[in-house]
């Protein structure tokens, strides 16, 4: 009996272990960076180069630091709803432009709207490695006390922002 | 037929060793090989099954130019792995470090081997117990 069994019993432990691990998606990386002090960083501005943005931008308030790219497919999905989300005054939004070009940058928010209260201009993506970026779009949600609360990766979108930043953002208002 | 088999030869003989950068190098041979040894050991986040050696992605050719300013800054490796994986994870090394999330990949190959091991000796020794003169069953 032991024959059979011992074989079934390992099988069974090893099913939920494939499906779990065949039901992620391995291109999606946890950030190592949640629940601490989001990284440092001053830098020119994409629109006006002579004022800077960085950390002293939001000191004190919490913010949205989206990550994006005039080459990248996935911000220009998400912009609809940067838009929408800057629109309704929920949460400054502030943009992280990432190993781009300086004029093009410029042309996109022209041409499609600038949600960002200022976008830094991350021309050598120096600061993306201190934020562990990897691949455009990228969405943090940084807390008033400078705590990375969460990180999306992908395009946003009115779905994602509900399930995954409202909740963060309405608790942390309620323990103000 | 000689000189076929010499260009085969030959052929056999190149390897792909080019370098991605090739304005990629430090004037100290031991900084250089420092440099090749480490990049050959991080990922590319970027394109996963690819160490940021091996790829030429953006992410990876900024990665590897700020392990390059951090080796001439004098960190040691151990402190250039640290900062590595402080922004993208034990992921980013090829070779995670042993700690707490990693230890399941350090041990799980022990694990299967003791565990094969284990089962193996049953069975021997269940065969061992077994008269000598046992035949196989009829028509087996």
């Amino acid at each position: 009996m032991s024959r059979y069994l011992v074989p079934l019993i390992a099988f069974a432990i090893l099913i939920p272990v494939f499906v779990i691990g065949l039901g992620k998606d391995p291109s999606r990386l946890p950030s190592p960076l949640l629940q601490k002090p989001a990284p440092q960083f001053e830098l020119p501005s994409v629109t006006d180069p002579s004022k800077t943005v960085g950390s002293a931008s939001f000191e004190n308030q919490m913010a949205v630091i989206n990550v994006w790219a005039t080459w990248c497919v996935g911000c220009r999905q998400e912009h609809g709803f940067l838009m929408q989300l800057a629109q309704s005054g929920t949460i400054p939004i502030y943009g992280l432009n990432w190993r781009d070009n300086q004029a093009e940058a410029q042309r996109f928010l022209q041409q499609l709207g600038n949600p960002y209260v200022d976008s830094a201009f991350d021309e050598d993506g120096r600061v993306g490695i201190d934020w562990g970026v990897y691949g455009a779009p990228e969405t943090f949600l940084v807390a008033a006390d400078g705590t990375v609360l969460f990180k999306q990766l992908g395009p946003l979108n009115p779905s994602l922002w509900e399930q995954n930043f409202v909740p963060l953002i309405e608790a942390a208002r309620n323990t103000q | 037929m000689k000189t076929v088999f010499a260009m085969i030869g030959l052929l056999l003989l190149a390897t792909s060793s080019y370098a991605i950068d090739p304005s990629e190098s430090f004037d100290d041979p031991e900084l250089q090989a420092r440099y090749e040894k480490i990049i050959e050991e991080v990922r590319c986040l970027k394109c996963q099954n690819q160490t940021i050696k091996d790829s030429n992605a953006f992410l990876a050719a900024d990665l590897r130019r700020e392990i390059r300013r951090m080796l001439e800054e004098g960190m040691t490796d151990a402190e250039i792995f640290d900062f590595l994986v402080e922004r993208y994870g034990d992921f980013a090394l090829y070779r995670p470090r042993a700690s707490g999330k990693t230890l399941i990949l350090w041990i799980a190959p022990a694990l299967f081997l003791f565990g094969g091991a284990f089962v193996m000796w049953r069975i021997l020794r269940r065969r061992m117990a077994m008269p000598i003169d046992d035949e196989p069953a009829e028509g087996a």
